[in-house]
């Protein structure tokens, strides 16, 4: 079995939930950005919910099945069509040998997660299948698919039914993104603290697996300092160390950038602290120009977001009877 | 040094042993680090050292974040104490300053530039008052380098000039970060120079190329085929110049697979180093060159 790729779509890429392990080398932990969305389209298909998927962007890809399957589409509104004709997202659908799955135009959200019984069964790099394209690792071939590529599909029993609306995860309008003030906070004054979270901001078109830009806002004042040796002259610079996943950091103080599941691993920009564990599904779901704001929150109310989360991916494994 | 403890989200604890960069602040951030690997703490997924700085990521449904601070916390006091010595490696990194590759790049990017008029390295020795780029070139690659941190892209190497601190140079970085930076390239950034393992984007000043693979994730390079990345903090490097021709001979060496490159084993103190800076660098320099 296996999944032939026709067209590739904007940038199509296998994914897994990540390699941990390698943060202290520069490879990040990569994987589906919106794992919330990857759990449940593995879910619906029968698989184990860290199975390989393909993670399509903003534009879906053609792909044709060389053998019967089970199907699932999850994600953000990118409507799928098997031969043309439109199947619901978020529901499990067979295949047969020859089917051709095509996706209309992104109606909401920005990555569609698609599963197909048995998983994406590229090699396995360092532990995971995701693909680490500025690396050039894992995934196939290590880079974004392209037409013409063969992907195998493992053995798979398939699943059934569907994920009603009220069980999904998507970000409202403006998108709320929760996120715990430190590491660097102390570099701004008070008043900018205040004005950062205020402010509505706005995707900028930088918008990636590495990290998401931000615009719109009001520049950051810094607190004055004397620039620590081997920092650099910028109020921005710090001495290059570690970021975070979701960490947010602000060079030059205009626009934030916050890192996601292939996050460039350090440098030398201030961080005003890290959007919450429970929200990073969210950013992998917001389009260039939509508007989103920053919501400060504790360390409990953080880790009350993640328990809500999980109960909710608990919610979806119930309704499915797993 | 009393490490700043700070909270990622709720999944990161960051340590900044000292605002500023030193050796001394490179070695507490690594002992920290060796001993939260030694402690095998549960919950524990990632451990990373950086210049004077390090981070733990952490499963907070495996051990509640105040407990994991309480455990580094505890850990710091033996930590800034421990010998600041390692058993590590000396290599030498062939680079060809001034090549047609960089060259192209950053005259494609001249207005992110503080001074469009001028080189990378034209700039870059301007600024640390050497008048030419060739002292430059000789004050960069006389002295060895040490990686305080590897990271910001698969197996980048950070690297910290071992000379006082009055003779390190200091460039800034570009004005706005490249879009581009070819494979390899020689940069330099505050007070730290690194080479670019992968093709991609970059704010520091390009100074030169080097054929030699650093990082291959398909691990066929002969010296590459055990660890994707070359670098770990604490190798020590010297960078030696070479000519366009020497660049060509190498760059088929790395095609045929048979390129060798020169490392060996070496100690380091860094009370030895304080103590006697040319003294330390010519005993590196005896274990590379096996005198």
């Amino acid at each position: 079995m296996a999944v032939k790729i026709i067209t590739p779509g904007l940038s199509t890429t296998v994914q897994d939930l990540g390699r941990p392990g390698y943060y202290h080398l520069g490879i990040p932990i990569s994987g589906g950005m919106d794992r919330f969305a990857l759990r449940a389209a593995n879910m619906l298909v029968g698989n184990d919910e860290g199975a390989a998927v393909l993670e399509a962007v903003f534009l879906g890809p053609e792909i044709e099945f060389t053998a019967a399957a089970t199907v699932a589409v999850t994600g953000g509104d990118l409507p799928p069509r098997l031969n043309g004709e439109e199947r619901a997202g978020w529901e499990a659908f067979p295949v047969k040998a020859g089917d051709r799955l095509s996706f209309g135009f992104l109606k909401a959200g920005a990555r569609a997660y698609i599963a197909v019984s048995g998983g994406i069964d590229v090699p396995v790099k360092l532990g995971s299948r995701s693909t680490y394209t500025l690396g050039a690792l894992g995934g196939h071939e290590g880079r974004a698919l392209k037409a013409g590529d063969e992907l195998p599909v493992g053995q798979g029993a398939g699943g059934k039914g569907s994920v009603p609306a009220n069980l999904r995860r998507m970000p409202g309008s403006p998108a709320e993104l929760r996120m715990l003030p430190g590491l660097y906070w102390h570099r701004i004054t008070a008043e900018a603290g205040k004005q950062f979270f205020a402010d509505t901001w706005k995707v900028a078109p930088e918008a990636d697996r590495i990290g998401y830009r931000f615009r719109g806002g009001k520049a950051l004042d810094f607190v004055p300092r004397e620039p620590p040796f081997g920092a650099g002259s910028n109020p921005s610079n710090i001495v290059d160390a570690c970021y975070p996943y979701g960490s947010i950091q602000v060079p030059g103080g205009t626009e934030p950038i916050v890192l996601h599941r292939d996050a460039v691993s350090g440098g030398g920009y201030m961080m005003l602290g890290c959007v919450i564990s429970a929200d990073m599904d969210l950013i992998g779901q917001l389009q260039p120009h939509s508007p989103a704001r920053f919501v400060e929150v504790s360390m409990d109310q953080a880790l009350q977001a993640r328990h809500d989360r999980q109960a909710a991916l608990a919610r979806v494994r119930a309704h499915l009877g797993r | 040094m009393t490490i700043r403890f700070s909270f990622g989200g709720d999944e990161h604890i960051f340590g900044e042993v000292s605002e500023e960069m030193s050796l001394e602040a490179f070695f507490t951030s690594l002992s920290m680090t060796n001993a939260v690997r030694q402690a095998g703490i549960k919950g524990v997924t990632e451990i990373c050292p950086a210049n004077a700085s390090f981070q733990v990521k952490f499963d907070p449904d495996a051990i509640k974040p105040a407990d994991l601070l309480k455990e580094l916390q505890s850990m710091e006091s033996a930590a800034s104490k421990s010998d600041a010595s390692l058993q590590t490696r000396i290599m030498e990194i062939p680079v060809f300053y001034q090549d047609p590759w960089t060259h192209e790049t950053l005259m494609r990017f001249r207005e992110r530039h503080q001074d469009p008029s001028k080189t990378d390295l034209e700039y870059a020795a301007d600024v640390n008052g050497l008048g030419t780029v060739e002292n430059f070139v000789q004050a960069h690659s006389s002295q060895p380098w040490f990686v305080s941190m590897v990271g910001f892209v698969a197996g980048l190497p950070f690297l910290y000039q071992m000379v006082e601190r009055k003779r390190q140079l200091q460039v800034p970085k570009y004005l706005r970060p490249r879009t581009d930076t070819p494979k390899l390239t020689i940069g330099h950034g505050g007070c730290f120079s690194c080479i670019y393992s992968v093709r991609g984007a970059g704010g520091y000043q390009m100074f030169g190329i080097t054929p030699m693979p650093i990082y291959d994730p398909n691990q066929q390079v002969s010296y590459l085929h055990d660890e994707m990345c070359l670098f770990r903090p604490g190798d020590i490097v010297k960078w030696k110049p070479i000519s366009r021709d020497e660049y060509d001979a190498d760059l088929q060496a790395v095609e045929a697979n048979r390129y060798e490159p020169v490392i060996r084993p070496a100690t380091f103190s860094l009370s030895e180093f304080n103590r006697d800076m040319a003294g330390t660098n010519a005993r590196l320099m005896e274990a590379l060159h096996g005198r």
